[in-house]
């Protein structure tokens, strides 16, 4: 089936199966394999976009069901110039990443977070990520940078 | 300025939070096919049939083979490597990539489909049809002791071996009979799933003029994989490249030689194309070993004061269905160091290795250091409440040196600690955590009757790093060395090129190493660029596991950089026409003492190097050094950690309120690394101490294989970390430094559930098995108070 998507500002045509996660078309069709995959129950939240402004694990979604939406992916967060998104920078000066892997992820929803809740407690950054599992950080430096792109204390 | 001791920002971040970090899932190969797994629905059976036709029909499906075609076809020219045969007479069962006669774990492949994507792989391995004859399953250590069923047909036994040190059998008894307070206590260490947030997968892709052929691999262990794959598959090992590219995380899951691997560099090779697969999630519980799985018995000897005797240990150790590369040594890794941070006159350890119908075991973060700290920390527990005093008393009486500074210190599990300094870690993690308030409000809690009841744990914990003198490994019969090597090369440009044989899986290597060479070297950490984990790139190295990276392979870039100093000095020397002897350097430039017109940079030296064009005679040219370094000790961090829980006595939930961790690694490269390496060492404890467990019924299914039901902890579930540190340099490397990848891991499970236990003790609960879920805590207070479930 055809899909038509606007993935980070451009615009994007493939040929997927009905059954094609959403997921698996950004990475594989498109290249963009930033965003990662770390379960298979929707559980990890490695694969989180925006769709349409909101935050969504896009492995819980068909490619089709993406049709005409407006996507960015952790490939669309830094400036042309390569200058880091403010959550971005927040996590490298907080070490809120070891291996990197839920990172992509964690990102995505943090800065959903915050554009629902430009000042959250450290108790609602923890319920906001709660979606969102990293095994190397224990969450502590992650809960830290998301306070500090917030502008809180870091 | 020195960078070593700075919390400089990670080299490696701009690119994986940018999405621009590869890990093998990304990386893509023209015309390559995609593997899927037939597994073994059963634990254990006769594979007595395999009707491959329709799998082989159907669409995008390139060939279908089972165990049988596979071995005809020449893939293999041995099994599966186990690296450490712990004793002569261990017994080890042949494990090849893919079974023929017999199955002996659910999950064990039967069958390999290839096919041109991963929806028509996982398509086709459901056309296959097995006919199995069902064979009991020893789903549990108990029953694989109880050696009634037989978890391998033909072994006879389940038993793998017997391991004991015990250095005078005469003394530990002569304690036990002398005590007057002897505890003897069973801990059951379960099953742990490793779960690094990246799955293992691999990409074998064969050079077109055929010989060749590169495996991109989410492994530790790129350059233990490429001797391995050698051995088993016979191709030479020079033919063999081995990549690890951005890895997302390891654990100790992913230090192993794993059928998949094996599969998918024969396969690519025989077929000229290349061959690929990636672990579901919820296949990890079957394609990637287990960690933990042990049943432990510790006995404490002691004088009526408390002061330690004697301690005796027993293990039952679950290996699994097959010894994997280091499964047997595992529970051994931890035998030195059951008698923890205490003064222990006798001391016995016997280990008996049982095989059962389960996923392999093998390392996981600590591997048999957390179980022996978690028996011993828990022990010593017990014992203060015999003796009626404080956890803390009765650790700061057993301490060895009195909890007072020590270095070089002969223990008589037979090793020497490098250096410790164990009092302060207490006293400080008990000042942080306001010990003496939170005795007064539990007090204050269980004076009101409150449902919310507070505990508090201590753990003084101490651990091995520094894997490890490749004399002392050969004593312990492990098939390697533990050397690590390094190049340091300067470029003509002045820039930095440092090879390491370490391989970082999120530990920020790329960092680290360039503060050491940029104060080695005094040059900008951002003109140090690290390459690693590429065999052929890097040649030589033994990867990283076992906190080994900086106090091995650190160290060897120190050295390095040390030998390139002393190379440039001469080539400085003589181009200014002074004697070496006279010679200074600082700050990356040469001087000549009692001439201060004259100095030359070492860039400057390096292009001088370059061009060769007025070296000293004899010298070669070129700016470049190497060392292997072999540490001649282990290094021993230690430190003290207080966990604070909070136990709803309605629901059995257990709270983590607060947890104080106050650790010594020796000298800190980067103590933002460090502290981070703490707080994922934590969460993993805690996890194993409250939610985590591979859960298996009767018949070895595991039940909870999804991180649906498999519970690594949230963010939800953690607590900030209230972290500290004392510095008390290792005596085992010139660097002083330690490890801390798994401190954290090896203090927090014995903490946390101290701390339950503490605040359970009113109702005369001595333990709670772990995971302490809320059931399991609901359930023991029910019972304590004589009710019905």
């Amino acid at each position: 089936m055809e899909v038509h998507v606007t993935v980070n500002g451009k615009s994007h045509s493939g040929d997927c199966e009905p059954r094609t996660l959403l997921v698996h078309f950004i990475r594989e069709q498109l290249g963009l394999t930033g965003t990662n995959i770390g379960c298979d129950t929707s559980s990890c939240g490695a694969c989180t976009v925006h769709i349409d402004g909101e935050s969504v694990k896009s492995c819980t979604m068909f490619a089709v069901q993406a049709r005409d939406a407006d996507i960015t992916t952790i490939e669309g967060m830094a400036d042309d110039d390569g200058t880091l998104h403010p959550m971005q920078q927040a996590f490298m000066e907080c070490h809120g990443l070891q291996c990197g892997y839920c990172t992509p992820g964690m990102v995505m929803a943090a800065t959903s977070l915050l554009s629902e809740n430009p000042s959250p407690s450290e108790t609602e950054v923890r319920e906001g990520l709660e979606g969102n599992l990293c095994r190397c950080t224990g969450y502590h430096n992650i809960v830290k940078s998301v306070l500090a792109a917030a502008g809180g204390e870091s | 300025m020195s960078a070593v001791g700075t919390p400089m920002l990670r080299k490696e971040d701009p690119t994986l939070l940018t999405g621009e970090g590869k890990y093998v899932d990304d990386i893509q190969a023209v015309g390559q096919l995609w593997m899927g797994m037939v597994r073994s629905p059963y634990a254990h059976a006769k594979v007595l049939g395999i009707e491959t036709a329709d799998a082989a029909a159907a669409p995008g499906v390139h060939a279908v083979y089972t165990g049988a075609d596979l071995e005809a076809m020449g893939l293999w020219i041995g099994p599966l490597p186990c690296a450490w045969p712990v004793t002569p007479d261990m017994v080890n069962p042949p494990h090849f990539p893919v079974a023929t006669a017999e199955v002996n774990h659910v999950g064990d492949i039967v069958a390999v489909v290839l096919a041109d994507d991963r929806y028509r792989a996982a398509d086709a391995a459901e056309l296959v049809v097995v006919d199995y004859d069902p064979l009991p399953a020893v789903a549990s250590i108990d029953a694989a002791v109880a050696d009634e069923a037989m978890a391998h047909s033909d072994l006879g036994t389940n038993k793998a071996y017997h391991w004991p040190l015990i250095p005078d059998p005469d003394a530990l008894e002569a304690a036990f009979a002398n005590a007057t307070h002897h505890v003897d206590a069973n801990f059951v260490q379960q099953r742990m799933i490793p779960s690094a947030m990246e799955p293992r997968g691999v990409l074998a892709v064969p050079s077109p003029h055929g010989g060749d052929v590169t495996l991109y691999s989410a492994t530790q262990v790129p350059h233990i994989l490429k001797v391995m794959l050698a051995a088993t598959t016979g191709i030479p090992e020079s033919k063999i490249r081995v990549i690890a590219p951005a890895v997302g995380g390891g654990f100790g899951g992913k230090l192993n030689v794993n059928p998949d691997e094996i599969l998918a560099v024969t396969l690519a090779n025989k077929l000229g194309r290349p061959v690929r697969w990636t672990e579901t999630r919820s296949e990890a519980a079957f394609s990637t070993h287990q960690g933990r799985g042990q049943n432990q018995r510790i006995e404490l000897a002691a004088d009526g004061d408390g002061k330690l005797l004697g301690v005796r240990v027993h293990l039952d150790a679950d290996m699994g269905a097959y010894m994997m590369l280091i499964t047997p040594g595992v529970p051994l890794l931890g035998s030195f160091l059951y008698t923890g941070v205490y003064a222990v006159p006798a001391f016995g350890f016997t280990c008996d290795g049982w095989f059962t119908n389960l996923t392999p075991t093998d390392a996981y973060r600590g591997a048999g250091r957390p179980e022996a700290s978690y028996a011993i920390e828990r022990a010593m527990d017990i014992l203060a409440s015999k003796v009626g005093i404080g956890p803390d008393e009765i650790r700061r009486l057993n301490y060895l040196a009195g909890g007072e500074h020590f270095e070089n210190l002969d223990v008589p599990s037979t090793l020497t600690f490098d250096s410790g300094h164990y009092g302060p870690t207490l006293d400080r993690a008990l000042e942080l955590a306001g010990y003496g308030d939170l005795r007064a409000e539990q007090q204050a809690r269980r004076d009101a009757g409150s449902s919310k009841q507070l505990g508090i744990g201590l753990c003084t914990y101490v651990e091995i790093c520094g894997l490890a003198p490749s004399r002392a490994l050969g004593g312990l019969g492990f098939g390697s060395g533990g050397w690590e090597h390094a190049t340091v090369r300067m470029l003509p440009t002045g820039k930095v090129e440092v090879v390491s044989g370490s391989t970082p899986h999120g530990q920020g290597h790329e960092t680290s190493w360039s503060q050491i060479v940029a104060d080695k070297l005094g040059v900008a950490p951002e003109d140090v660029e690290v390459l690693h984990s590429d065999t052929a790139i890097s040649p030589l190295g033994l990867d990283t596991y076992g906190s080994r990276s900086l106090s091995v392979g650190g160290v060897a870039v120190a050295s390095a950089c040390d030998k390139v100093v002393e190379k440039a000095k001469l080539m400085a020397a003589h181009s200014m026409e002074a004697s070496a002897d006279d010679m200074e350097f600082n700050g990356g430039v040469f001087s000549v003492a009692g001439s201060p017109d004259k100095a030359m940079a070492i860039q400057e030296v390096a292009f001088g190097a370059f061009t060769a064009h007025d070296l000293p005679d004899g010298m070669e040219p070129n700016l470049q050094e190497q060392t292997t370094w072999d540490p001649p000790n282990f290094a021993f961090p230690f430190g003290s950690h207080v966990a604070v829980v909070e136990i709803d006595e309605d629901t059995g939930n257990v709270e983590l309120l607060n947890y104080v961790a106050v650790d010594d690694c020796g000298i800190q490269v980067n103590p933002m690394i460090v502290e981070g390496q703490v707080h994922g060492g934590i969460a993993q404890g805690v996890g194993q101490a409250l939610w985590e467990g591979a859960n298996y019924d009767e018949d070895g299914n595991c039940t909870n294989p999804s991180f649906m039901d498999y519970l690594v902890p949230s963010s939800m579930e953690m607590p900030n970390f209230t972290l500290d540190f004392t510095v008390t340099p290792s005596t085992s490397n010139p660097l002083g430094v330690k490890g801390v990848g798994e401190a954290g891991t090896i203090g927090s499970a014995a903490a946390v559930i101290n701390a339950v236990c503490d605040a359970l003790s009113p109702h005369g609960i001595t333990d709670i098995a772990m995971p302490a879920t809320p059931q399991r805590v609901w359930r023991a207070i029910n019972d304590a108070k004589g009710g019905a479930a």
